[in-house]
């Protein structure tokens, strides 16, 4: 990365994207140098010049061509990058160089229609915008999930590169049936990733450090103006973050600035460090956070989603964490490594014994519905409305998770 | 005397071997690989089977030695190695075989080359159990015509050299049954075995369990032992009669050399070995276990095989949990040994480890003091040309692979781009296993795992049942038996072709034919001393 960094600086026809250490895997460093002499010399090589190295040529050859580089010098060092990534590289390389073209994607998915806006969110699993590597198996580890991150996980320098990855990555990657979410940068810088990734149409865009409901509707707005540009109808859902206090005091507002919101998610390490005060395993501190977070989402009807539980290592207190979450209403969770996965569905689904409860209470409902009852009972206990309509909740997601059938 | 003429008949084979490469006959064998009937001069059988070939003859033996000849105090010991190998003869074009137990720590099979090399010999075949990346100043041996080629695996730099095609001679790569099996039956007769001892007495007993350079099991120098011309002990660690335990006997022993150290500790074990963290191999180590489990293979008295690769080492971490949740208890388990089956036998999660190699400090403290941690050798282990050999009564065996195709056929030697690289190690023999698993990534990088037809077939289809990769789980369809046992599963069982076109999609189609010439620089030997395929040089 330093030296595309460097390489940038030095002249306004040169740039260079991605990387190439001994130890980098599935991605390249591309250098192009525009002069006037007429000349192209391509540099290119790869780990997988056997296999694949007329293919990565040809892919070159059409990039130089969209992008009208004819004269200068191109140097590729590929370590074994797949072909969503040679594009992304090589057009981020081209822009910074200051060619310009159209975009190097492949739309080979088709049409995705929107996911459902109340589908089971239990893990989002986050991936590193400029790190295509992770991407690649990520659907394999089953999260409910993934976040293409362009925000904390990518450097201040290559959001550029980020964005493009990742919008290869939504063109191309399949991701086989995990939610496709988007984290963007804060605003103002957060607008130029919509303009990049809203038209590869992403199921769901995570808005980070959001602080009131007008940020939310500046976001919606801007989704609106591009898919009216590209004659797209998706809905594109929302879940902005809170990560400060001024947040979580504006927490209902948020969760109701359009409609478009199906969740507010709680951000833990940013929320202590505005509070001054150290975060710990069990979280005594955001406690009011937290609540006061589930509370508003549910005031309006959206999904909370609880922070993620750092230390990979230790999946016990995962775990434990995970149940404390589900215990105070949270519905899922962040994810930073796909080990972290099934332990969070686990703490996330309801007992079998919550199960055979509901659904006794479900039947019971339905029979003295049938018969015109207005007072349910199961055994010897009165039954309420909202008792209810929690047991049907609860049957519906272990449906959605599997459980029952 | 028989050992000269011995060698000279073989200088003399080998230099019209050089003259005469571009005339090698070849034929075709029954996997369709083209195979040449002479390597280095000698001739050789074209595979016919993974149980087609049947031996005769007799066992090669050295000749008979007396009491008389020996010293009766029983101190064999000479000063130093150059002493050793004069009194041995050495003599141009003799074979010179030493064992892979120190692993990337040995110093001693350098030693010998070299010293050999001063000695002013020319044109050695090394005749390594395994050679290693220490041993890379073997290629300037090479150059300088000290050693003529090498017959043994061939890692990394080694390898490399001969894929180019700058060896002299083809290079012959032997499981470790097949190392045992080609020693006994004579198709590679040793002058003289160099065995680097962690603990030796004068008499020429030794062990590999104790001392500064404890490696564990010393089996793979046990054939060299028995078979060699001649045999010399080289040892750190002197002790006075008897070493105990003897798996190397000193009644096989000519000479016993003392230096002051036969190897690096922190590279002949590691101090810990460590579990995979990529997630991909976790999720492909926990299949193998739920396979295990979900075929019935997991039960009382069961056994299995690990190695201490990253999937093997895990997949023992979830198959433990496994029985310790169903009550189940391993009668044996195979190693590779590492702290993670120490632990099984510590816990009483198996009866026995039957160990071939000792990966880690922990093993090698085991198999020194734990009576059920049993030491094997190639013989007991793998030989084909026995009366049977323990690899056919393991129930389940996980191994690697550098490719794998849709007829699943292994490949562990070379890579895509046809380059050599890797030994053979036992993973043929671990192949007779009740049910053989690959447990492979579907694709590395860009680089396809699963493919249309292996690069080198190194073991055959036939004999391979599973593939289990983080894609799903292939099932050879001549298990029918496994694919019934697994057909309510809720394991991704999916056709091998299905996988092999979802990577091919995802890497960016069909990958080009990589450049390989028609020049053969080494053969791979199968169990039974026949040739599998052939490795053929890789231009520049």
């Amino acid at each position: 990365m330093g030296k595309s960094i460097l390489d940038r600086s030095s002249s306004a026809r040169q740039g260079s994207a991605g990387r190439a250490d001994a130890n980098t895997r599935a991605d390249l460093l591309v250098s192009v140098y525009g002069d006037d002499s007429g000349e192209l010399i391509q540099d290119i090589q790869s780990k997988v010049e056997a296999l694949y190295g007329h293919s990565i040529r040809k892919t070159v050859a059409n990039a130089l061509a969209e992008f009208n580089f004819t004269s200068g010098r191109v140097e590729v060092n590929d370590r074994g990058a797949l072909p969503f990534v040679i594009r992304a590289r090589l057009e981020t390389a081209l822009r910074r160089a200051g060619f310009k073209g159209d975009g190097l994607v492949r739309r080979i998915r088709g049409k995705r229609p929107s996911t459902k806006r109340d589908r089971l969110r239990r893990s989002r699993l986050y991936l590193p915008g400029n790190e295509p590597k992770f991407m690649i198996n990520a659907g394999l580890h089953r999260p409910d999930a993934i976040i293409l991150d362009l925000e904390d996980s990518v450097h201040p320098l290559e959001k550029d590169a980020a964005r493009l990855v990742v919008r290869n990555a939504l063109a191309e990657v399949d991701f086989m049936g995990a939610e496709r979410m988007v984290r963007i940068n804060q605003l103002p810088l957060g607008f130029e990733d919509l303009d990049v990734i809203v038209p590869e149409s992403p199921d769901l865009i995570l808005l980070p450090k959001i602080e009131s409901a007008s940020e939310v509707k500046q976001v919606h707005r801007r989704i609106a103006k591009i898919q009216k540009a590209a004659e797209q109808e998706k809905t594109i859902w929302l879940m902005p973050i809170l990560e400060s206090a001024l947040g979580i005091e504006n927490a209902f507002g948020i969760a109701s600035a359009t409609e478009t919101v199906v969740a507010l998610a709680m951000g833990l390490e940013d929320y202590t460090a505005d509070l001054g005060v150290r975060k710990t395993l069990e979280g005594q501190e955001s406690l009011y956070a937290r609540m006061r977070l589930v509370n508003a989402a549910r005031a309006a009807g959206v999904q909370a989603n609880d922070s993620v539980f750092s230390d990979v290592g230790d999946i016990a207190g995962l775990s434990a964490s995970a149940h404390r979450s589900r215990g105070m209403g949270f519905e899922g969770m962040g994810c930073i490594h796909p080990r972290q996965i099934e332990p969070i569905h686990e703490a996330f689904a309801p007992t079998s014994n919550e199960i055979e409860r509901a659904r006794k209470i479900c039947d019971a409902f339905e029979k003295a519905e049938s018969k015109g009852l207005s007072v349910v009972s199961l055994g010897s206990r009165m039954i309420d409305p909202p008792v209810v309509l929690r047991a049907r909740q609860l049957v519906e997601n272990a449906r959605k998770a599997g459980l029952i059938h | 005397m028989g050992k000269q003429r011995r060698a000279e008949h073989r200088l003399s084979m080998m230099n019209r071997m050089e003259k005469e490469a571009s005339d090698t006959p070849f034929a075709v064998n029954k996997l369709g690989r083209r195979v040449p009937l002479e390597v280095n001069g000698i001739p050789v059988v074209p595979f016919k089977g993974a149980r087609g070939y049947r031996p005769s003859g007799v066992k090669h033996g050295p000749s008979i030695r007396s009491s008389r000849d020996y010293p009766r105090s029983g101190d064999k010991r000479v000063p130093d190695l150059t002493t050793a190998l004069k009194k041995c003869g050495l003599k141009d074009g003799m074979v010179i075989s030493t064992h892979h137990h120190l692993r990337n720590g040995d110093q001693v099979a350098l030693m010998a080359l070299q010293t050999a090399g001063r000695m002013g010999v020319k044109d050695l075949v090394w005749f390594p159990s395994a050679a290693f990346p220490c041993q890379e100043p073997v290629i300037n041996l090479m150059k300088k015509g000290v050693v003529h080629h090498i017959e043994g695996s061939l890692n990394g730099p080694l390898g490399k050299y001969c894929s180019r095609g700058h060896m002299r001679g083809m290079g012959v790569l032997r499981s470790h049954g097949g190392r045992w099996q080609a020693i006994q039956d004579g198709e590679v007769k040793i002058d003289i075995a160099i065995i680097a001892a962690p603990t030796a007495d004068p008499f020429g007993n030794a062990d590999g369990s104790h001392g500064p350079s404890a490696c564990g099991s010393l089996g793979f120098a046990l054939a060299d032992s028995i078979y060699a011309e001649y045999v010399i002990i080289v040892t750190d660690h002197l002790v006075p009669f008897p070493c105990y335990p003897w798996q190397i006997q000193g009644n096989n022993v000519d000479y016993v050399v003392e230096v002051e150290s036969i190897g690096d500790p922190e590279k002949i074990v590691s101090g810990t070995t460590q579990i995979t963290k990529s997630p991909d191999r976790l999720l492909i180590a926990e299949y193998v276990a739920r396979f295990i489990r979900d075929a019935g293979i997991m039960k009382d008295g069961f056994s299995f095989q690990a190695g201490a690769g990253g999937i093997a080492l895990a997949f023992v971490e979830y198959l433990k949990e496994m029985m310790r949740d169903a009550g189940v208890k391993a009668r044996f388990v195979r190693g590779g040994s590492t702290k993670y089956l120490v632990d099984m036998l510590e816990e009483g999660l198996t009866d026995y480890i039957l160990d071939g190699q000792t990966f880690d400090l922990v093993g090698v403290e085991s198999i020194g003091s734990h009576p059920n941690h049993v030491a094997t050798s190639p013989f007991t282990s793998y030989n084909f040309h026995g009366k049977g050999n323990f690899a056919s009564l393991v129930d389940a065996v996980v191994l690697g692979a550098t490719e794998v195709d849709i007829n699943f056929n292994g490949n562990v030697v070379t890579h895509s781009d046809g380059l050599l690289l890797h030994g053979i190690g036992g993973w043929q023999n671990c192949l007779a296993g009740g049910c053989t698993i690959l447990a492979v990534p579907a694709f590395r990088d860009r680089i396809p795992v699963i493919v249309d037809e292996v690069t080198t077939i190194t073991g055959p289809g036939e004999l391979i049942d599973v593939v289990v990769c983080e894609r799903g789980i292939a099932i050879n369809p001549r298990r029918k038996d496994l694919l019934r046992r697994l057909r309510n599963s809720d394991l991704p069982i999916r056709p091998i072709e299905e996988i092999q076109k979802e990577v091919r999609k995802l890497l960016g189609g069909k990958p080009e034919k990589p450049r390989i010439s028609d020049t053969p620089v080494a053969v791979i030997k199968w169990v039974d001393g026949t040739v599998i395929d052939t490795v053929w040089q890789v231009p520049e």
